[in-house]
């Protein structure tokens, strides 16, 4: 069973590399193809969430069996955590693929874009599921090069100018985290997550593994755009293609950024109460100061990539709430219940923000703007645009019964239970600041009914436009089904006792 | 122990070359820099005094050698190193062709 765990690597690349191979021969079956692997993959991930259970699978590349019990070699992990992760990432991989292959037509070079798209796939699969410090750190660039190439791919001058600035604080971001993998091999001796955590737990001495972490911190923060270090975010996210928006927005800052962190920090480290208020201080300055920033902007996809920080903001003060109770000897039911809030938000964001942004690219596809003072009336021209977006709208600001609403009802039980009132107060407001901005982006694009003369000819996109968007927005639904007792435990309880596991 | 903090101050060195410069190249190189001193770091991990090189030879006895891994580290980030520089050198000419200057105050349609 073990040996289905690569497939998540390999075939991502296989395609990456196949793609500019046969785009000669059939380049309309190589369209296809990054969205027919990833289903495949989805499938393949949720049959090995319903196998792994509780438990961890664990695949040893090159068959390196551990010699004196220390591992050497490479190890891929299958746990509860990992294949959620997995199958967001390939699920949203999917429909921003399938999005891609109208929307994508209007580019020169269209072999590169799926080859890259398949490629940053590959790197994030590989971030989630390695074991190993340097291989993870291989996976981060693998994937965060392709995304660096992918926002420069309109080649205007916004997007390269975007794309330089995401280059070098993304590079500074893994030159910070290549130091601390250094530190950390220093300090320990080895660089399997596993072996390393077993070291730093049974050392006394916490001034080391507290630098460590404050790299890592640092590192990880820049590439999750956490608020001191969130420059780069809306400049890249807004001007990349809407289905790589989409991805950048909905996994890549999750995979490389805010799930890196939380599996480092919750299986490597003792916990500390310094580095649980660092975390929990940067979750409410994002959640706050991203949505204000928010607020006041009138490009589209920059109002979204705002947003994105704003939500993260939400996932981070989750666990930091739960990382500071653990800290303080608290009762774990209510860390494990922010936990819960923190990576159910998570995946839910995945859902609603790629919606949303590939609805910015529906919108920006059929009338070549995105300018919020230029739209207007929209809802009568593209109506599964517009209905689609309502329900993401929705969903992000927290209306029963979309999924964002359940999440974020948590994260603030959790708060209030762990008796931080003051963050369950931002959280609302920051809630109700987020339903606001959202009504002002229903109401210029979509319900307003004065239309410009220019906006008239605008038409629904295609077909193939259409389908990932509907397939999102009953996804925005139906994951509020995850509460249900029964497939709650499947789908997010192991995915929060992988990483309560260690520690108790 | 001089010589990490060495490694320290060029690794700082980088850093602020790519925080004050303001010319798209010479950011690049301050990057490079920064990628530098952590080679030199990674190596220094791996590096025993009076160390011979790792090759294990079964005919001798074990000798003392130097940790082979923080090597092999150095030779994957150089790669990755040399993808990420060529990268960014290509933005940086692709952005010369559009505003026809290298001064990143002049490269500043993106606001807000």
């Amino acid at each position: 069973m073990d040996s289905l765990i690569p497939l998540f690597i390999i075939i991502p690349l296989g395609i990456a590399f196949l793609i500019p191979l046969t785009w000669r021969l059939i380049p309309g079956i190589c369209r296809f193809l990054p969205s027919t692997g990833m289903l495949a993959l989805v499938v393949i991930a949720f049959f090995l969430l319903f196998y792994v259970g509780e438990g961890v699978v664990t695949y040893k590349v090159g068959g390196w069996e551990p010699m004196d019990n220390i591992p050497i070699g490479i190890h891929l992990v299958a746990d509860g955590l990992s294949m959620m992760m997995l199958i967001i990432v390939n699920i949203i991989g999917m429909m921003a693929g399938l999005f891609s292959i109208p929307y994508i037509n209007k580019y020169t070079g269209e072999n590169y874009y799926y080859s890259l798209f398949s490629l940053m796939v590959a790197g994030m699969n590989g971030v989630v599921m390695t074991g190993d410090l340097f291989n993870l750190f291989v996976f981060l660039e693998v994937s965060v090069i392709a995304s660096y190439a992918l926002v420069a791919f309109g080649t205007s001058k916004y997007e390269l100018e975007a794309s330089f600035k995401y280059q070098v604080l993304g590079g500074i971001a893994s030159l910070f985290i290549l130091f601390s993998l250094a530190m950390t091999y220093w300090y320990t001796g080895t660089l399997n997550i596993a072996d390393v955590a077993q070291v730093i737990r049974s050392g006394s001495e916490g001034s080391t593994a507290l630098f460590i972490q404050l790299f890592m911190v640092a590192g990880f923060g820049l590439k999750a755009a956490m608020i001191p270090f969130h420059a780069w975010l809306p400049d890249a996210h807004s001007s990349a293609p809407s289905p790589i928006s989409a991805m950048l927005s909905g996994v890549l800052i999750k995979a490389i950024g805010v799930y890196a962190i939380l599996r480092l920090f919750f299986t490597m480290f003792n916990i500390t109460i310094e580095i649980s208020y660092v975390i929990t201080t940067i979750g409410v300055l994002s959640m706050v100061v991203g949505v204000l920033l928010a607020i006041g902007q009138w490009d589209m996809k920059r109002l979204l990539a705002y947003h994105s920080i704003s939500q993260m903001g939400y996932v981070m003060t989750a666990a930091g709430i739960a990382m500071i109770i653990i800290a303080k000897g608290g009762e774990t039911r209510v860390a494990a219940l922010a936990l819960a809030g923190g990576l159910f938000h998570m995946f839910n964001h995945a859902a609603f923000k790629s919606l949303l942004f590939l609805n910015a690219g529906a919108v920006e596809y059929s009338t070549g703007t995105r300018n919020l003072k230029e739209l207007g009336g929209m809802a009568d021209l593209m109506p599964i645009t517009s209905i689609t977006s309502m329900g993401a709208s929705m969903s992000i600001s927290g209306i029963p019964p979309f999924n964002g609403f359940f999440s974020k009802l948590i994260i603030i039980i959790a708060a209030v239970q762990g008796r931080f009132y003051l963050i369950a107060l931002l959280a609302v407001i920051v809630s109700i600041i987020t339903l606001a901005s959202f009504m002002k982006v229903q109401r210029y694009v979509f319900l307003d009914k004065t239309r410009t003369q220019k906006l008239e000819d605008a038409r629904e996109v295609p077909f193939l436009m259409c389908l990932p968007m509907i397939i999102m927005a009953i996804l925005c639904l139906a994951m509020s089904l995850m509460l249900i007792p029964g497939i709650r435990d499947t789908f997010l309880l192991n995915a929060v006792n992988t990483l309560l596991s260690v520690i108790s | 122990m001089i010589t990490y903090l060495l490694c320290f101050i060029l690794f700082l060195v980088g850093l602020y070359g790519v925080l004050t410069r303001k010319n798209l190249i010479k950011i690049i190189i301050g990057l490079s820099v920064m990628e530098y001193s952590l080679y030199l770091f990674l190596t220094l991990i791996g590096y025993i005094e009076g160390g011979a090189a790792p090759i294990i030879d079964p005919s001798k006895p074990a000798s003392l050698v130097v940790d082979p891994l923080p090597q092999a580290f150095v030779l994957t980030a150089i790669v990755i190193g040399l993808a990420t520089t060529a990268l960014l050198l290509a933005i940086a000419i692709r952005l010369y062709k559009k505003y026809k200057t290298f001064d990143i105050d002049k490269i500043n349609t993106l606001k807000g």
